[in-house]
């Protein structure tokens, strides 16, 4: 049984804000940068009241100059600092390509490994409100093509608070992809605690399907599973949390239990993460398959911003349930 | 037309002087063997020479302290060099090998050294311009004395990074030198082809950053403006933008037919030669003798084959090593 006695509820959003004002406590070179954090208290107010708590030095409001607040935090990172920089939307992160791509993540490795870049980087991503296709892009799938940087999906309340701890703690850039569909979901947080950013986690188990999704998707997903669960469907969702690098034996021991798998993802299909999924199944879990993978991802159309349209463009439970039964051999 | 040939008394003791007029043909030497070795094979990629601009690297990096930190460009060998680079090194990383300064994974575009804080030639336009800001940040709120020298072409005047970083620099007032090496062409584009505006200190005058603008064939011009601008910058005044009116002589890479300028133009500006005149002025000072430049000459040159020597007996990178340090190792660098 659960004990709920150490626990509370919060909001992923106040979840977040703990686990960013934590950071700030305890390391004097821990700093905020990015558009709004400050005086907004952040757009999507994850930084609200921290700049009446820790100052304008380390909670820094910048102009939409996303490519060189980017690129100041490489260089304040190399300096001794421990700079987290908010891009306030990945769609905005394209801005700030070439210097996470060309610059951070080449650093370590091109320099001899003289030096390294601890860098904190956490944007919102995702789709479902309604923004139209300039802003709800789910480009984290493609930042977790890129060797040198490590990506991060948290999706849960305990991962909200506890992920930046250790995404801070490592020493190269890491990118943090909050989901915006997920600021006001709320959970039970326990009193203490600490994350990893290695392992995808099993937030379901099941026998005869695995879920493997992360992100906005995996609500949608423990969704899908408790619906199949009312028709002795077992469904285990495998949340992969950490995108680069992708937790492989995580992914074939869920494959090997349920022998068949539904991948779930935002992204576009073609040439995404959920493809990777797909191909890392084949190579190293192919003759454990009694059907072949299937997937639920984003329809290859810019999101549109009419509602029946944009929900239709998503994956959606009712989605994820009819793949499973195609899986399964039943009809929807 | 262009101005004339530097001239006019060198206003430093005879040591100095000779440190200076030595660093700038150690950049000479390695770059020509450098250029030969390319034809040879033995260096391969891209390959950028800084011949023509040596007095910007010398006379400004003799100007910086020790702790200071350097963010340069793909035309870097120079910076490098002066900076306290082994040429050595250099020449190691430039084939290929292991016992270059990143080993052999950058080659002539990518030195770096944590020892004397070289963070990096950016081969990225513009790209050096953001970390380099970054990194004054740091300074400032870590309250060290210690300023950032960050070099950059004319070329990176277009580019977003720089104007971006321009203002934030200005209105954070970071300690930051902007070093723009102006050498006239963005590869093959000739600056009035590409900017309304060509005077570039009004670029950076804009974002209220105060501005010099100095001979960059002229060594003791170059030293003298950087000399100031260090010492306004380190003060806690905030950046400054410094103008190296310079010329390549060299094409723009090894793969450059040069069909953007003329002939004359190019040995026009050889008039103005950073060495030869610096060493005329020199003579005729009396701190230098034509016996005592050819021996500095021969000095170097040996250790330009010293270089070529060590790099040929470098080993290369095990295969086996391929993957290590796209992370860090588990424990390091915290």
């Amino acid at each position: 049984m659960i004990d709920n006695t150490n626990k509370k509820r919060i909001s992923y959003r106040d979840a977040l804000h703990d686990g960013l004002r934590e950071a700030l406590q305890q390391d004097p070179r821990v700093f905020l940068l990015g558009e709004d954090v400050g005086r907004y208290g952040g757009t999507y107010a994850v930084s609200k009241n921290l700049l009446d708590e820790f100052g304008p030095e380390r909670i820094r409001d910048t102009p939409l100059s996303e490519l060189a607040f980017v690129g100041m935090g490489i260089g304040a990172a190399l300096g001794g600092m421990r700079p987290i920089v908010e891009v306030m939307t990945v769609n905005f992160s394209l801005l700030a390509l070439d210097q996470i791509i060309n610059t951070a993540a080449i650093y370590h490795h091109m320099s001899g490994g003289q030096f390294s870049v601890p860098l904190v980087i956490r944007m919102s991503t995702g789709a479902g409100r309604q923004v139209a296709a300039q802003h709800s892009n789910s480009f984290e799938g493609w930042f977790a093509h890129i060797p040198g940087i490590k990506i991060l999906a948290p999706a849960t309340i305990d991962d909200a608070r506890h992920m930046l701890a250790a995404a801070l703690a490592d020493p190269d850039p890491v990118l943090l992809f909050e989901h915006a569909a997920l600021y006001n979901m709320e959970g039970e947080l326990p009193a203490d605690g600490s994350v990893d950013i290695k392992s995808a986690k099993v937030r379901r188990a099941g026998t005869d399907v695995a879920l493997i999704t992360y992100g906005g998707s995996l609500p949608k997903a423990l969704q899908a599973a408790e619906a199949l669960a009312q028709e002795n469907i077992s469904a285990e969702v495998l949340d992969l949390r950490v995108l680069r690098p992708l937790d492989t034996g995580a992914i074939v021991a869920s494959v090997r239990k349920c022998h068949r798998a539904v991948v779930i993802d935002e992204g576009w299909r073609s040439g995404s993460l959920s493809a990777e999924v797909m191909a890392r199944i084949m190579e190293q879990a192919f003759f454990d398959l009694d059907a072949p993978v299937a997937r639920v991802c984003a329809e290859e159309v810019p999101i549109p911003y009419a509602r029946h349209l944009e929900e239709a463009a998503l994956p959606q439970p009712e989605k994820i349930i009819t793949a499973v039964k195609a899986l399964l051999g039943e009809s929807a | 037309m262009i101005a004339p040939p530097p001239s006019g008394p060198v206003p430093y003791a005879r040591d100095f002087a000779r440190q200076l007029l030595t660093d700038m043909l150690r950049i000479r030497r390695m770059e020509e063997k450098s250029a030969e070795l390319y034809g040879a094979g033995k260096i391969r990629g891209f390959l950028h020479l800084y011949i023509g601009e040596e007095a910007v690297a010398v006379g400004a990096l003799h100007a910086l302290q020790a702790e200071d930190n350097l963010v340069t460009t793909y035309r870097e060998h120079a910076h490098a060099l002066v900076r306290g680079m082994p040429m050595d090194v250099i020449m190691a990383e430039m084939y290929g090998k292991r016992e270059g300064c990143s080993l052999g994974r950058g080659g002539s575009m990518h030195l770096f050294d944590k020892r004397t804080r070289l963070f990096g030639g950016n081969a990225i336009v513009a790209g050096g311009l953001p970390v380099a800001a970054g990194l004054a940040l740091a300074d400032k709120m870590q309250k060290t004395d210690r300023i950032t020298a960050c070099f950059f072409g004319d070329g990176a005047v277009a580019e977003g990074a720089f104007h971006e970083t321009m203002n934030l620099a200005a209105l954070w007032q970071l300690p930051v030198l902007f070093c723009c090496e102006n050498n006239r062409y963005a590869m093959g584009t000739a600056l009035e082809r590409s900017e309304s505006q060509t005077d570039l200190c009004a670029k950076a005058a804009s974002y209220k950053m105060p501005t010099i603008k100095t001979d960059g064939m002229d060594v003791v011009a170059v030293h003298e403006a950087t000399r100031e601008a260090q010492a306004q910058v380190r003060s806690g005044a905030g950046p400054l933008f410094i103008e190296y009116q310079t010329y390549r002589f060299r094409a723009h890479s090894m793969f450059d037919a040069e069909l953007y300028r003329s002939k004359a133009e190019v040995e026009e500006w050889k008039t103005r030669g950073p060495i030869h005149t610096f060493s005329a002025r020199l003579k005729q000072e009396g701190k230098l003798s034509e016996e005592e430049f050819l021996a500095l000459d021969a000095e170097v040159n040996a250790e330009v084959a010293a270089a070529v020597t060590f790099a040929e007996a470098g080993t290369w990178e095990p295969l086996e090593h391929m993957l290590a340090d796209v992370y860090t190792p588990a424990g390091g660098q915290l």
